[in-house]
This record gives C-alpha cells, sequence and structure tokens, in this order.
C-alpha cells in the first residue's frame, strides 16, 4: 500500500469542533466482509484523492435494521434505527453517503419516519458528482474498451430509481458497457436481499445467484460490475460456481474507478 | 306489438344491473374489512397514475405483444360500449336504432363502422389470446396456481367475448334495412351473404336474437365479473389511484412498534409504572398478518384487482429458480380466503364465526413467505399497481413478531444484530478495523 489511509472518525472531527462534508457511512459488510471491506477501502482512497472532507462513525456505527425489517422483526429494525438516528442527530450529520444500497435505502427512505432525516447518496452518485465538479478525474484508461456489465442492485435500482450513476461512471473508464438481458427496471436479483443473505434458499431447482450469473455470462463480459457488497458476494460465489474466475472478475464500481488511476 | 318486449327488456336490466349492485355492495363491504390506511395524499399524482396506466395502460404495453393486443380489447371494450347505449334506449322505448334518427346517416354509419372494425379486431385478438393460453401454453398461464377454476375462468372470458363480438356482427349483417343503407356495414356486408335466400322474416328473427342475445349476454357478462379476475377492467381504476407513491424500497414503518420503542428509549419512563386506563386500547391485537382482516384495505382491493395475468410470477427470480413462491398466489389466495370470510358473515348475519382457517398456512405456506428476496420485481411487473410484497412482509412480520417462527438462521442473524450491531457475530467495537488491515 503506497500510503496510510486517511479516515477521521466523527469523534475526531467533534473534538475538534469541526463538521465534516460528508458522512461515510460504513455498512456491517463494508466493515466486516473481507470482500466487502476492500470495496471500502477503495472508496476511501477516492475520497482521499479528492480531498473529500468525510468522517466515519467508527464504533459508534451499528446495522441500519434492514435485514431485520425484512426479515418481519420491526421492533428490532426500530430499536436500530433510534439508536443510530440518536448518533446522527447528535453529530447534526446532513449529509451520508454510503456503498451499501441496503444502507441507502433503509436511511433514505425509512428513517425520516422515525426523527432522522439527511441527505442520503449511494457512493456511485457521490462519486458521479466529484467527478462533474471535477474534484475527482478518472486517468489512466486500464479499463478502456474492456467488456463490463453492471449488475443492478435491487434496492438501488427499483427501489430507488437509481440506474445511471453507475452507468455514468463505467462509461467513464472508456469501457464498453454492456446491458444483460434482464437490465435496470427488470433486472434480476442476486438472490441476497429480504435477509435472504444470511440463510440457506427455500427448496427449489436453482439458485438465483446461478441463474444472474448466467444471466450475465451470456453477455460474454470481462468484468461484472456491481453496486452493493451482497450482490458482489453473490455474483462472486456465482462465476465461482461456473468455474469462470480466471476469465471474469467482480468488481465494485469504486474499485473499477480506483484501480484505473493505481490508488 | 304491445309493450310486453319493452317490459321485459326492462325487467331484464333492472335485474341484471341489480344483481351487480348487490354483488359491488357486498364487494366494498369485504374490502373495508381491511385496516384503515391514509391514502389522502397526492391527489393530484394520484389522478396521474389512474390516467396513464389504467386508462393509458402504460404498464401493459412493456410487453409489446399481450400489450398491443390487449390495447385492442380494451379499446373495442370501451367504444364498442357506446353502441350499447343504443341498444338500452332501443330497448324501453321499442324503437329500432335509435341513432339513425337523431344523428345523420354518415355519423352514425361512421359510428357502427367504426365499432364494427373494432369488433373484428377484438375478436381477433381474443382468438390469439385464446391460442396464446391454450395452444403455445405460455408458462405463466400454466403454473401451479393456475388449475381448476383460474385456468376456466380465463378461457370462459375469451369465449364470453367472441360471442359477444359475433353478436354484435351478425345482428348488423341480419338487419337488411342497415344493410340497405349501406354505410357503416364495413365488416358486416361480408357476412350479410351466409344469409342470402333467407326470407325477410327469418332475418328479422336472427337479427332480433341477436339483438336480444347480445344484450342479455353483456348483462351476463357484467355479473360475472364478481366471480370471476376479470374484476381488473373497474377495480384498475381505483387500484392504480390508490397504488403506493413512496419508493418501492421504503417499507411501513409499524406505528404501534414506534410507540413502544420510543418509550424503551426513554429513560424517564418507568418500566414498573402501570399503564393508564384507557391508554391500552391503541395497542393492536397482533403484530403483522395471519388473516386477511390484519392487511389494509388497500391491500384486499389488491386482491380483487388481480386478473391473474402472471407477469408479477415470471419476474420473480424464486418462482424462476423453482421455488414455491409465486407472487400471484399470493394475491389469489389473499382473495379467496376474503371470499371465505364475506361468505362466512353473509352466513351468520354479519357477524364473523371463527372457521378455524385463515390466510397463514392454510392458504399461505411459510415456505412461500420466506422464498422471497424482496427484490419487487413483482410490484414493478404488475401493470395496475399490485403490491404482492406489502403482503409477504406483513405475514413475515406476524410470523416473527407474534410466533417467534423465523427460520433458525434468521434468528441467530437477528441475535447478532441485537448483540452487537451486525448480522455477524463480530464486535462492534471493531468496525473499524478494516481502515489499519493491508
Amino acid at each position: 500500500m503506497s500510503e496510510l489511509l486517511k479516515v477521521p472518525t466523527m469523534a475526531e472531527y467533534m473534538a475538534e469542533g469541526k463538521q465534516p462534508e460528508v458522512l461515510f457511512w460504513v455498512g456491517c459488510a463494508g466493515s466486516f466482509d473481507d470482500r466487502a471491506k476492500k470495496i471500502t477501502k477503495a472508496l476511501v482512497k477516492l475520497l482521499n484523492k479528492a480531498n473529500v472532507d468525510f468522517a466515519v462513525l467508527g464504533t459508534e456505527e451499528s446495522c441500519t435494521g434492514d435485514p431485520a425489517k425484512r426479515a418481519g422483526n420491526e421492533f428490532l429494525f426500530q430499536m436500530q434505527a433510534v439508536t443510530n438516528i440518536e448518533v446522527l442527530n447528535a453529530y447534526e450529520i446532513k449529509k451520508i453517503v454510503t456503498a451499501c444500497p441496503h444502507c441507502f435505502n433503509t436511511i433514505k427512505n425509512e428513517y425520516p419516519g422515525l426523527g432522522g432525516t439527511y441527505q442520503v447518496m449511494h457512493h456511485t452518485q457521490f462519486l458521479k458528482s466529484l467527478l462533474d465538479e471535477g474534484r475527482l478525474t478518472i486517468e489512466g484508461g486500464k479499463f478502456k474498451g474492456k467488456r463490463i456489465t453492471f449488475h443492478d442492485p435491487c434496492y438501488l435500482g427499483r427501489a430507488n430509481n437509481v440506474y445511471e450513476a453507475p452507468r455514468d461512471l463505467i462509461q467513464k473508464l472508456e469501457a464498453e458497457l454492456i446491458e444483460m438481458k434482464n437490465c435496470r427496471k427488470n433486472g434480476l436479483c442476486c438472490g441476497a436481499g429480504g435477509a435472504q443473505m444470511f440463510k440457506d434458499a427455500e427448496e427449489g431447482d436453482k439458485e438465483v445467484n446461478i441463474e444472474r450469473t448466467e444471466q450475465a455470462l451470456t453477455v460474454k463480459p470481462e468484468i461484472i460490475a456491481a453496486g452493493c457488497p451482497f450482490c458482489n458476494t453473490m455474483m462472486t460465489d456465482g462465476v465461482k460456481a461456473k468455474e469462470k474466475e480466471s476469465d471474469v472478475a467482480v468488481m465494485d464500481v469504486a474499485e473499477l474507478i480506483a484501480n484505473a488511476q493505481d490508488l | 306489438m304491445s309493450y310486453l318486449s319493452n317490459i321485459l327488456f326492462a325487467l331484464i336490466l333492472i335485474a341484471g344491473i341489480g344483481y351487480f349492485i348487490r354483488n359491488i355492495k357486498k364487494l366494498i363491504r369485504n374490502i373495508k374489512l381491511g385496516k384503515k390506511v391514509d391514502v389522502s395524499d397526492n391527489r393530484s399524482q394520484r389522478w396521474r397514475n389512474m390516467a396513464m396506466i389504467a386508462l393509458g395502460q402504460s404498464k401493459m404495453v412493456r410487453r409489446p405483444v399481450s400489450g398491443l393486443l390487449h390495447v385492442i380489447v380494451y379499446l373495442g371494450f370501451i367504444i364498442i360500449n357506446l353502441e350499447v347505449l343504443e341498444i338500452v334506449l332501443d330497448g324501453f322505448f321499442g324503437t329500432h336504432r335509435l341513432g339513425l334518427k337523431v344523428l345523420p346517416v354518415s355519423l352514425y354509419g361512421f359510428l357502427i363502422g367504426t365499432f364494427e372494425v373494432l369488433a373484428c379486431l377484438v375478436f381477433i385478438s381474443v382468438i390469439i389470446f385464446w391460442i396464446r393460453r391454450n395452444l403455445l401454453k405460455l408458462s405463466r398461464f400454466w403454473k401451479s396456481e393456475m388449475t381448476s377454476w383460474p385456468k376456466n375462468d380465463g378461457n370462459f372470458i375469451l369465449y364470453f367475448e367472441m360471442v359477444l363480438m359475433t353478436l354484435f356482427l351478425v345482428m348488423n349483417a341480419s338487419d337488411v334495412e342497415f344493410q340497405a343503407l349501406n354505410s357503416g356495414n364495413i365488416i358486416s356486408q361480408y357476412i350479410t351473404p351466409w344469409f342470402s335466400g333467407m326470407d325477410t322474416s327469418v332475418l328479422h328473427v336472427i337479427e332480433r336474437a341477436a339483438w336480444w342475445l347480445h344484450i342479455i349476454g353483456i348483462l351476463v357478462f357484467l355479473n360475472y365479473l364478481y366471480f370471476s379476475k376479470h374484476l381488473h377492467i373497474l377495480l384498475a381504476f381505483p387500484n392504480t389511484f390508490y397504488g403506493n407513491l413512496k419508493p418501492m424500497g421504503q417499507m411501513t414503518n409499524v406505528e404501534s412498534v414506534t410507540k413502544e420503542v420510543k418509550m424503551m428509549m426513554d429513560p424517564n419512563v418507568d418500566p414498573f409504572t402501570a399503564p393508564v386506563e384507557g391508554a391500552e386500547d391503541d395497542v393492536p391485537e397482533k403484530f403483522g398478518a395471519s388473516d386477511v382482516q390484519d392487511l389494509s384495505w388497500v391491500q384486499l382491493l389488491n386482491a380483487y384487482t388481480c386478473t391473474e395475468c402472471g407477469r408479477c410470477t415470471s419476474e420473480c427470480p424464486a418462482n424462476q429458480t423453482g421455488k414455491k413462491l409465486s407472487p400471484r398466489k399470493i394475491m389469489m389466495d389473499t382473495r379467496d380466503r376474503l371470499e371465505e370470510v364475506g361468505k362466512n358473515l353473509d352466513a351468520n348475519k354479519g357477524e364473523f364465526k371463527d372457521d378455524g382457517k385463515q390466510l397463514l398456512d392454510d392458504y399461505i405456506s411459510k415456505e412461500e413467505l420466506w422464498a422471497c428476496t424482496s427484490c419487487n420485481a413483482c410490484v414493478e411487473a404488475c401493470p395496475v399497481s399490485i403490491d404482492p410484497l406489502s403482503i409477504i412482509l406483513e405475514m413475515r412480520r406476524y410470523l416473527v413478531m407474534e410466533q417467534s417462527a423465523a427460520p433458525a438462521e434468521l434468528n441467530s442473524m437477528m441475535t447478532n444484530i441485537e448483540n452487537n450491531g451486525a448480522p455477524w457475530p463480530y464486535n462492534q467495537m471493531d468496525r473499524l478495523n478494516w481502515k489499519n488491515e493491508a
């Protein structure tokens, strides 16, 4: 690693009497899952590079409650939500960026009713705005001409109508963006949502992630781009199951941009 | 002829419409068994949605073949029904083709000609629908929930429409005076030769028979709606009006839970104080839904609106990979159970008598509920804004909060969240460790 990551916490900002431009909500996967941690670091590198004044909650962050809510445990969800909102409001957070569409959806849509209203952005939207403002540039051209297909995360796409930001970023890499049979509004789930990530699937004749991976492989991509740590896991597992891991990489959009400039 | 036919007509019309109204009242009563929900917001957006989605068929045409055919049948249905106005007035007043008396021949001919062309197009479209259903056997029409009544229902509707369109064209073809005008008989002039050589009086009988059967057929069809998936031609309008306007990913926050959570989090509340007298009234009997009465009235309206097209099920990732879940079945089960509850009310003077059954387990199994990935593909696919996912979530809430009946793996996920603020067994104090890992 070339240089150490700068990851200030809200507590540190508070101690200095400062307020960051944006809070980076890391999420459970981004904090603990080995694969997702790489996405977290890629995003931090980009934020550092663009000199974004950001902070994380660190040990004060806790699960948004998304999987509990979707499993039907509204009590646990609201306990988590109210606790998180107390922390966020105490720090007077206005703007949040997250690399997890589940955290994004929950904080953006379900927290306001419980007293927590913030401007919430998915990291692809935030990176897009950094590029648009000229704070971040994509150099290198490492992915020029590469066939990349984007898998729409349900909680980013259908759930919140964000389809273009990740695609704009991929196109900025001068890559060849190819669409799967099911994309955008008709995107096919990776199989992890609604708390399925944490349990075995019900009996059937196939796993959902295999179905989706097969769809992706039909368009012969070199890279399957994802925008969600859970989709990433599901698609990575799918590619492994199809024994294609030497030909096809599964990468988060943030990783693509960070890698393009060798960060 | 005396006024006998006028009176007979009036009686048939009154009986047909009367029975229909009776069933609609029952329908409204059943829907009102659902819980109250506030949908008074964003009126203008709601009107727009109704105009675009129900009237404008905007979501139907996402599948171009069935979408286009549906638009033809739908337009035909609406426009040809203008002809019914004439039939009804003729029936009441004992007149024949009243339109000719009030409209110029050319305009009347234009109208009837349009109806004839539409009737022909509807007939062809309905035949294609039938072929798709029965010969091409499109998989969404042959899923496990599409046996017996649902399967027959789909075909009966097509037969009905074929017969009604035929009767309309035969009525025009056998009308000697109308054919003599040679205006508006665009299609029927090709049917007229079938009757060549027949006596005028026989033709008159054929014309009258087609006329009577057409109007009686329409009344029978009107009354068939309540028992059929075809109810969507009426309910698509309120259903798209009351459809969800929030982002699809936003699930409702249960208000009663909010109250309890706020109380638990409030350090000023003494947990041992006796509850205030009367304050208990606000606490619902149960969390989530195990039966239709626990759902909202919009969800029940959804169930009656479903026309079992199966677009939801064909988009469902769980169904595509062979799991038991079918969002269409969720809607069909909800309607069937609601009808059962309604009949129970009818049989017991409006008082529901426990029948030992409920929506959960007796209709919808836990296996179906736990197969959902909450991806919203079914919601997106529905051409009339039905939300099967919201019912699945309500039933999961019942399973988890009332019965603690979540799958074991989900229980450990939830225990982890409760204890360490993450769905996995990692310590919250380690949340920032990634920062220093190579």
